[in-house]
C-alpha cells in the first residue's frame, strides 16, 4: 500500500464522516461546519489528483467565500433555533426510504465506475496544472465560456441585490 | 497511485450523502448545503476523470462548476432570505402555498 492510497484512505474517511455529521446534526451552524471540513478534505483529494490550482480555489472559493455567506445566513435567518426538524414529518415513509434510495444510487454508481471506468485508460502521466497552465486553457479554448461565466455572475449578483431589497 | 476509481467510488458514496440529506431534512438551508455537497462530488468525479486522461478539461469544467455554484449560492440565499421574511419559517414543509 503506498502513502499515497493511505492519504486518499485517511481523507476520503475524513470527508465522508463530516458529510455523514453534516446529515445528522441537529444545528444548521454545526452542520455547515462540518460541510467546511469535508470542502477541505476534498480540496487534499485535489493535490493528490494532480489539480494544485483547484485546491486552492476550492479552499478560498468554496471553503471560504461560498460557506462565509452560508454561516451568515445561518445566523442572519437563526436557523439554529428556528430550524427544529419535526419530529414526523409530512410523509412516515419518506426517511427509510430516502436511504433505500440512496443505497441503491451507490450501488449503481459503484458497478458502473468499476466496470466502466476501470476499463478506461490507465492513467496517463501528469500534465502540468499549475495556475498558467490552467490560464491558458482557459483563455485559449475555454475563452467562449469563461466570457459567458462573467455574465452569469453579474446576473448573480443583480439576482441577490434585487431579491434582498426592503420593499418600501 | 495507478487508478482513480477510488477517488470516483468516493464520489458516489459523497453525492448519495448529499442526494439523502436533500430528501430527508425539511431546512431550506439544509438542503442547499447538501446540494452544494453533491456539486462538490461531481466536482472530485471531474477531476478524477481528467487525471485518468491526463487531460486539462476535466478541471476547466470544476472551474466552471465553481462559478455556476457561487452565482446559485447568491439567489438561492436571497431566495431563503426573502422567504424567511414573509413567512418566519425555513421549513419547507410550512412553504406549501401553491399547492393545487
Amino acid at each position: 500500500m503506498s502513502a499515497d492510497f493511505l492519504l486518499f484512505l485517511i481523507v476520503g474517511f475524513v470527508a465522508i464522516a463530516a458529510a455523514t455529521a453534516m446529515l445528522f446534526s441537529r444545528s444548521a451552524l454545526y452542520a455547515a461546519l462540518f460541510l467546511i471540513t469535508n470542502f477541505g478534505a476534498v480540496a487534499v483529494l485535489y493535490l493528490l489528483l494532480n489539480a494544485p490550482f483547484l485546491a486552492m480555489v476550492q479552499i478560498s472559493v468554496y471553503a471560504g467565500a461560498i460557506m462565509v455567506r452560508f454561516l451568515f445566513v445561518i445566523m442572519l435567518v437563526g436557523a439554529e433555533r428556528r430550524g427544529r426538524e419535526p419530529e414526523a414529518p409530512t410523509l412516515r415513509w419518506q426517511r427509510p426510504l430516502a436511504i433505500v434510495l440512496a443505497i441503491v444510487l451507490v450501488v449503481q454508481a459503484a458497478y458502473v465506475f468499476i466496470t466502466r471506468a476501470a476499463a478506461g485508460p490507465a492513467p496517463a502521466e501528469t500534465v502540468d496544472a499549475g495556475p498558467l497552465s490552467i490560464g491558458k486553457t482557459l483563455i485559449g479554448s475555454y475563452l467562449l465560456p469563461f466570457e459567458v461565466i462573467a455574465i452569469v455572475l453579474l446576473a448573480a449578483m443583480v439576482g441577490a441585490v434585487v431579491l434582498t431589497r426592503e420593499r418600501s | 497511485m495507478d487508478t482513480v476509481t477510488p477517488f470516483v467510488l468516493l464520489s458516489a458514496i459523497l453525492f448519495a450523502l448529499g442526494l439523502t440529506g436533500v430528501l430527508v431534512r425539511r431546512n431550506a438551508l439544509m438542503i442547499f448545503m447538501s446540494i452544494e455537497l453533491m456539486l462538490n462530488s461531481a466536482n472530485l468525479a471531474f477531476v478524477a476523470f481528467a487525471r485518468q486522461w491526463g487531460r486539462l478539461d476535466g478541471q476547466m469544467f470544476v472551474f466552471f462548476i465553481m462559478t455556476v455554484a457561487a452565482a446559485e449560492v447568491a439567489v438561492g440565499l436571497a431566495l431563503i432570505v426573502t422567504i424567511f421574511r414573509a413567512r418566519r419559517s425555513t421549513n419547507v414543509d410550512d412553504l406549501a402555498q401553491l399547492k393545487g
